[in-house]
This record gives C-alpha cells, sequence and structure tokens, in this order.
C-alpha cells in the first residue's frame, strides 16, 4: 500500500484488521496515539508511527503500558482525541489508569487485540479471555464501554464508533479485538470522510460551570484555556475538587459515572441477530467466533434445525434484551467461546429459567471454534 | 464458487505476501476473499504459510480446512500440508527444494524450480514467490491476471516494482511452456 | 513589572492546604509562586501542573487557582508528557513527592529526561512516604528508623539529580528548604528551561520522618539541612568518605538539546515529504 498525506481513498481497500483499525482511528479525528509494543497488538502502532506524523498529528511510543494510556490521557485533557492500542499483559498494566479515567470522565479508545492469557501465555496466539477483565478489571465501581469486531470491516467501522462513544460520554472505551480478526486481511469498504459521523465532545460555556457533575454528562474543558480545571481520581464533588470525607460526595458521584452509561445502555449496545423469533436453538457468540457461527447457521438447515444468532457487536453494557428474546424463543442456547466460560454465564444469568444454557470452550493454540464443533454440541445438547 | 489456497515454506521465501496479494486480487476482481498467516515463532525461519479463501459469496470462517491448491516451496511445508489437500486438488511445488514428490497425492502437480530461476534472473531467491503467482494466474485463473499485477505493484516496494512484474511474467510464461 | 506586590492567594482557590505544621510544602508552594510573580505572571493561566500521590502532590491539586491533574502514583509525569506534546505553549509543571517521582513513577522521570519532553517537575524529597505514616523511601538514608524499617534501613539511598542529569536533562539543580531564595531562582530557571528540568528540594516532614530521626522539633531539622549542606563546587574537591551524609546543593547541569516536540516537528516534515513510504 503506498501512503500518502491524507485518508484512505474511499472505496474498496483489502486490509489487515489491525492497520483497518488505525485508518479508522484516523478518520474518527484521532489526533494522538501513544503505545507500546505487543504482540498481536504492534501493528496499529507501527501503522500510526507511518500515517499520523503524515497527517500532522502525534504518535510516540513510550516507555510502558502504563505510559502509554497516561500520555493518552494527559493530551486527551488537552483536547485531543487520543488512543492507545496493547493486548492482554499491558491492558493488565492499564488498569490503574483506566480506573483514572473513568473516575475523571476522560473520553479515551483502547484497543485490546485479545491473546492467550493469563500472563505472557501463547503471546501470538488467539484467546477471549479477557472479556471479564475489560468488565472489572480496575477497582472499584464502573460501567464499561466494550466492543467486538469479527472482521477488518468492524476494526474500521467500531473504531470510528468507540472515539465517538467515548467523546459522547465522556468515557473510556475498550475496543475488544482478538489475534484472528486482527491479523487477517479483507476487504474493508471505506465510505466517503462527509458520510463518516463524527462526533465532538461538549465543551464549557464558562468556567463556572460545574465539569464533573450538574448534568449527568457534564462539558469537559480542556487545559489551558483559562476553565482553571481541577482533575482528580479522588473522590471529588461537582467542580472535580477533592472531597474524599463525605459519603454523600463519593455514592452522587459514583452513582452518575455507572448510570450515565447504564441509563442509555438500549443505546450503546448493538448486536446482529438472526432468526432468533423463529428458532429450535440459540447461539450467542462474538468476535472470530461469531464468523464460525453463520455458517453452523447453513449446516444447521440441512439438518431441519433453525438456529437463532445473537452476535454481541457491544459486549459491556451486556445486550440483555436480545439475549432475552431468543432465551424466550430456543429451548436452548449454546455460547461458544475461547475462554473458560466468560460469557456464558451471563448468558446464563438473563436466560434465568427461559432457556437451557451450554458453554463450548476452546483455548490454547489460537484454534478457533470450528463450525462443526459447534454443530456437534447443538446435536449433542439436543439428545 | 469457493476456491481454497495455502501457501506454505519457509520464513523469508515471501508465502505471507504472496497469500496478501492473491486475497487483494481477489478483492480488486469483485470477490470476496480472507487471507490469515500463521503467525510467531514458527514463522521464523522454519514454516511460515499464508491461507486464501476466495469466493463470490462472503467468506466467513476465514481458515483453510481442505485445500484446493497447495503452493509448496519446501520439503517440510509439502509433508505437513499435503494431507489436507483436496483429491483433485492442485499441487504447485518447488522442485529446487523438493526431493520427494508425495506418493499419497493422485491430483495434478506441477512442480518447477521457482527458488532457482529466481536467482538466476534476479539474483535473489525472494522473486519465487511472485515468480509462483504468475504461474498459478496461468494455470488456474482463481483471479484476473490484470488484478495480481495490479496488486503486485500495490504490495512491493516502489523500487522493485519493475523486477515484480518481470518475475511475474516469468511465472506466466514457465506456465505457458509446461501446459504445453 | 514588581510594582504590584506578591500575594500568595492571587494564586489560589482559596481552599485551605492540609499540611501538618512545620511541613516544607508551605516553604515551596510559596518559593513557587513567587517565582511566577517575579518571571512576570499575574496568573496561572500559562501554567498547566500535574500530579501524583503524596503529600506533595497537593501543593498545587486542587489549592492553585490553576488547570491541575491529580494522577494516580507515580504517573504524573507521562500525563504531563501528553499535556505538553498537544499544548507546547504551555508551562507544564509537576510538582510530586520522592516516592512518587522516585520510587514507583522512576522510570518516567528517566525516560522523560531521556526524550528531553520540555517539562519541570519539582521532586519533594522528604526522606520518607508521610502520606501513607512514614515507610522507608528509595532516598531515605542508610540506617535511619522509619515505620516500616524499624531496625532501621538496611537500603542505599537513590541521587535523584545525578540521575537525570545523566539521563539527559538540560537542567537539574538541588536545594534544602532552608534555601529560599536559591531555591526560587532554581525554579525560574527550571520553569525557562527549554527542554527538561528538575529540581529536587530536600523537606522536612516533622511528623512522620523527624520525629522517628530523633528530631525535637522542626527547627532542628532544618538547622541540620544546613548543617549538612554543601555546595556542588565544594563536593567535587572533599572525598567520597567526606561527602557520606552531605546533602550536595546547586546547579549540577545546564544544557540545550532540541526538545521531544522539536523532533516530532522534525518527524512531521520527514513524512510529508517521504509521500511514498511502503506500507
Amino acid at each position: 500500500m503506498t501512503l500518502k498525506n491524507k485518508l484512505l481513498e474511499p472505496g474498496e481497500h483489502f486490509l489487515q484488521g489491525n492497520q483497518a483499525l488505525a485508518e479508522g482511528a484516523l478518520f474518527a479525528g484521532c489526533n494522538f496515539f501513544a503505545g507500546y509494543p505487543i504482540t498481536p497488538a504492534s501493528e496499529v502502532l507501527e501503522h500510526l508511527a507511518k500515517r499520523m506524523p503524515q497527517l500532522g498529528r502525534i504518535c510516540i511510543q513510550m516507555e510502558d503500558e502504563m505510559a502509554s494510556i497516561g500520555t493518552a490521557i494527559g493530551a486527551s485533557w488537552a483536547g485531543a482525541k487520543a488512543m492507545t492500542a496493547t493486548s492482554g499483559p499491558g491492558f493488565s498494566l492499564m488498569q490503574e489508569f483506566i480506573g483514572y479515567a473513568f473516575m475523571t470522565e476522560t473520553p479515551l479508545v483502547i484497543a485490546n487485540i485479545q491473546r492467550q492469557g493469563p500472563s505472557t501465555g501463547q503471546a501470538t496466539k488467539a484467546a477471549q479471555g479477557d472479556v471479564m477483565q475489560a468488565r472489572w478489571g480496575t477497582h472499584g465501581d464502573y460501567m464499561p464501554i466494550v466492543l467486538s469486531p469479527n472482521s477488518p470491516q468492524e476494526m474500521f467501522d467500531l473504531t470510528i464508533r468507540a472515539f465517538n462513544l467515548a467523546e459522547k460520554y465522556r468515557t473510556p472505551v475498550v475496543l475488544l479485538a482478538d489475534e484472528i480478526v486482527a491479523h487477517m486481511r479483507e476487504k474493508v469498504v471505506i465510505p466517503k470522510a462527509c458520510e463518516i459521523e463524527v462526533f465532538e465532545r461538549k465543551k464549557p460555556k464558562s468556567k463556572n460551570e460545574p465539569f464533573f457533575g450538574g448534568e449527568t454528562i457534564p462539558p469537559m474543558p480542556s487545559v489551558g484555556e483559562g476553565f482553571n480545571v481541577a482533575v482528580t481520581g479522588s473522590t471529588h464533588n461537582e467542580f472535580g475538587v477533592r472531597f474524599t470525607a463525605d459519603p454523600e460526595v463519593h455514592r452522587k458521584l459514583a452513582e452518575r459515572l455507572v448510570g450515565k452509561i447504564c441509563l442509555d445502555a438500549e443505546r450503546i449496545f448493538d448486536v446482529e441477530t438472526y432468526g432468533i423469533e423463529n428458532c429450535d436453538v440459540g447461539i450467542v457468540a462474538y468476535g472470530c467466533i461469531s464468523r464460525s457461527v453463520y455458517e453452523v447457521i447453513e449446516l444447521a438447515k440441512n439438518k431441519d434445525i433453525n438456529v437463532g444468532f445473537v452476535r454481541l457487536k457491544t459486549l459491556w453494557p451486556f445486550p440483555e434484551k436480545f439475549v432475552k428474546i431468543l432465551a424466550e424463543k430456543a429451548e436452548f442456547i449454546v455460547v461458544p467461546e475461547m475462554n473458560l466460560k466468560q460469557v456464558f454465564y451471563e448468558v446464563q444469568r438473563v436466560a434465568a429459567c427461559e432457556a437451557k444454557v451450554f458453554p463450548l470452550n476452546k483455548v490454547g493454540g489460537g484454534e478457533i471454534i470450528t463450525p462443526e464443533e459447534i454443530l456437534a454440541k447443538i446435536l449433542e445438547v439436543r439428545t | 464458487m469457493k476456491v481454497e489456497v495455502r501457501f506454505a515454506g519457509l520464513g523469508g521465501q515471501g508465502m505471507v505476501l504472496a497469500g496478501q496479494i492473491l486475497g487483494k486480487a481477489a478483492v480488486f476482481d469483485g470477490l470476496f476473499a480472507v487471507q490469515t498467516q500463521s503467525y510467531g515463532a514458527e514463522a521464523r525461519g522454519s514454516a511460515a504459510k499464508s491461507e486464501v479463501v476466495i469466493s463470490d459469496k462472503k467468506v466467513w470462517f476465514p481458515f483453510v480446512r481442505k485445500c484446493d491448491v497447495l503452493i509448496a516451496l519446501s520439503q517440510q511445508a509439502l509433508n505437513k500440508y499435503v494431507e489436507d489437500l483436496k483429491e483433485n486438488g492442485v499441487l504447485i511445488m518447488d522442485s529446487g527444494y523438493i526431493k520427494e514428490a508425495p506418493r499419497s497425492f493422485k491430483g495434478k502437480i506441477y512442480s518447477f524450480s521457482f527458488s532457482k530461476i529466481a536467482k538466476e534472473k534476479f539474483g535473489n531467491e525472494i522473486f519465487a514467490n511472485v515468480i509462483v503467482l504468475g504461474f498459478l494466474s496461468e494455470i488456474l485463473h482463481l483471479v484476473s491476471e490484470e488484478s495480481l499485477k495490479k496488486a503486485v505493484i500495490d504490495s512491493v516496494p516502489s523500487k522493485y516494482e519493475r523486477e515484480n512484474l518481470e518475475a511475474f511474467d516469468l511465472g506466466v510464461e514457465i506456465a505457458k511452456r509446461l501446459k504445453g | 513589572m514588581m510594582s504590584e506586590k506578591f500575594s500568595m492567594r492571587n494564586y489560589l482557590r482559596g481552599l485551605k492546604y492540609p499540611f501538618c505544621s512545620g511541613c516544607g510544602n508551605f516553604t515551596i508552594a510559596n518559593a513557587f509562586l513567587r517565582a511566577v510573580f517575579e518571571l512576570g505572571h499575574k496568573d496561572l493561566s500559562k501554567f498547566v501542573f500535574c500530579s501524583g500521590i503524596g503529600c506533595s502532590s497537593w501543593i498545587p491539586s486542587p489549592y492553585f487557582l490553576a488547570d491541575s491533574i491529580h494522577t494516580p502514583h507515580g504517573r504524573s509525569i507521562p500525563v504531563a508528557t501528553g499535556v505538553k506534546l498537544m499544548r507546547p505553549e504551555l508551562n507544564v509543571v509537576v510538582f510530586g513527592g520522592d516516592g512518587d517521582i522516585a520510587g514507583i513513577g522512576l522510570s518516567h522521570l528517566i525516560h522523560a529526561a531521556r526524550r528531553n519532553v520540555d517539562i519541570t517537575v519539582f521532586m519533594v524529597n522528604n526522606m520518607v512516604y508521610g502520606m501513607t505514616g512514614g515507610q522507608v523511601a528509595p532516598t531515605t538514608p542508610l540506617h535511619m528508623k522509619t515505620s516500616s524499617t524499624p531496625y532501621t534501613s538496611f537500603e542505599y539511598p537513590i541521587d535523584v539529580v545525578n540521575l537525570v542529569v545523566e539521563a539527559g536533562a538540560c537542567y537539574a539543580a538541588r536545594w534544602t528548604t532552608i534555601h529560599q531564595k536559591e531555591l526560587r531562582e532554581a525554579m525560574k530557571k527550571a520553569i525557562l528551561t527549554r527542554g527538561f528540568s528538575f529540581v529536587e528540594i530536600v523537606s522536612q516532614c516533622p511528623t512522620m520522618f523527624g520525629r522517628r530521626a530523633g528530631f525535637k522539633n522542626v527547627t532542628e531539622m532544618l538547622e541540620w539541612f544546613r548543617k549538612n549542606s554543601i555546595s556542588v563546587e565544594e563536593a567535587e574537591r572533599i572525598s567520597e568518605e567526606e561527602l557520606s551524609g552531605k546533602i550536595v546543593v546547586g546547579e549540577f547541569i545546564r544544557r540545550t538539546r532540541p526538545t521531544l516536540t522539536d523532533m516530532i516537528r522534525e518527524v512531521m516534515r520527514k513524512a510529508k515529504e517521504e509521500t511514498s513510504i511502503e506500507g
């Protein structure tokens, strides 16, 4: 690919997932990237290191993942649309600052290209083991927004959406991809820049407005603009002043931080459904595994089995509504995932007594769960 | 229509790039294609593998299970992947690196010393991958020759563009001669 | 310029500082704001402050009437780096303690000096983790009693000023809270330095350090600073043995190097020229 001093031309491109992610960020207006090399996310850093200086934007490799996300947070407070990208080990190191970004309501995109953990695990092999870490990784109460792409096209599209959600809700957003989707190359259709919706953060009109309260999603000032904003990860009042003695101040803050996402969950979560109104068997899947499910639907049809499919494009907040419909229609639900049961328990919780939920898990070696394996599971649980 | 192609060889033989070029050409032709590659320790010096699934419909499952075409540039790659080759599949192999033809495989075999001729004509074995693409193009017409050439230009450093296009044409010539 | 009188109040939000009586942070806040005043700033609108966790991190946040970012423990320098890269025209100033800057956040300090990001770091060295109850710090002198070294400390302390000099800082100095005038001048120089600048301020924590170390009161601690301080020049003349236990004060380096922002601008220029970089 010959790169130029502009955004990608509209039309069809053959892109690697990580490249598509990076190009999506550029369309979303990302003007600051800080990262640290890690397999299988390094292509994002490398691609942006080429592309961002061409566009007069900043890309820097930091000394570690904590510095990467911290620098991105500093840039965000200086008005940037900022991003970092990593994989499990780096995502673990970033948890401290992810909590800080929730607490300080800092818009930020964190791409986590999942590999096999725990710890160093299998560095080059795909997995889906960070779903619960993305939900609960940092301490305290918060509600993250976590998106799950299943193709290079969605690496592009959902990265743009991640930036828009981050700016709209003043919160960190995690793009939780996996090695398979990140390293595969596929057709990506790039729309005209003018057709891409880009959300800009709401700025305050005066320095007397509360920047950390008042409204559910308060306006966000940038430093250096005369607002005298005080930003802190400690409990603070609506003007940002550290206020750690009063239980009420903390309750109000914590409830607003969780509430601003939860109360709008139906607008945030995004799913793709197939045949959920009329099905014998339900499948809930996400990321690379969802690609196998489309083939399962065909294979099952040949055996006169109607599959209803809920594909989670948003993992958190969890799209309960659609899983509930699936549970009402299907007698049982299979949840195939490349971990040892993470979304499974969530589906079980939502399905309650409506449907029996069966896990199908595979970890190690980055081996995808094949359509044949999912079909075999369906046939097994049906008997 | 669905074709599954696997390029396999040693790290440094450009197998991953060959797969990327084929996938890109398919997209230029308006087809659907997914390319994946083996990644990690085994891609360095030892086995390297690149897979392309091409179809007129959206390709969901991204990996090759039973392949229609196997391009093997090393004995090790051939031994490892020949089993997954469909009975009526096509095997293209580098006779310079592969001494033993597979006994089990009954389909069509094309054997030529791609690496040797690359070294002779261009001074570097690395051009074998693009010679193979030209060869593949002439034998099977999976995608248009025009798109493949466009994909080659789009994928190689511009200073090596001329050599790569010559390598591609050489591959086409070799195939024509072999077909007789 | 100096016709107006200096008043700390002009630079503060009006919230009460929570420091213990006799804490060095009062002196340091005063010295800094005076330095700012003497540089001609009537307010702090050209400054952004970043600080971590620890008592001295509260010097700017939220007390200064300014933009301040109070970060997780040890992480003020990365945040400051992000701010500076986006807004190079602002003075980005970090306040932090020795635990924050030289303990948990040490690698960020070294790398900031190495990449010469044009920020100023003021490290308040009270030789102890004061906020959490007086535990041993990487700067605690050998054989000191702290709450986590009840039989006295058994590790050698780090010389942070020499470390940042080696790492590439453009300005580095050390003073103590008794050197108020010198400190103020050093702070001014640090702010005016184009490139990474660093000032270590050896300060007293009467509550958590002084008490255990056997000082009866603040005056005794300050007297200890006075007696033990020797200048950089003098330190060069005496033996390593004689130097043990001394506080070497003064200016350690002053130099000019292109800053991180200069370097990134250069990369952008290169990138725009090389339109055919291969992907």
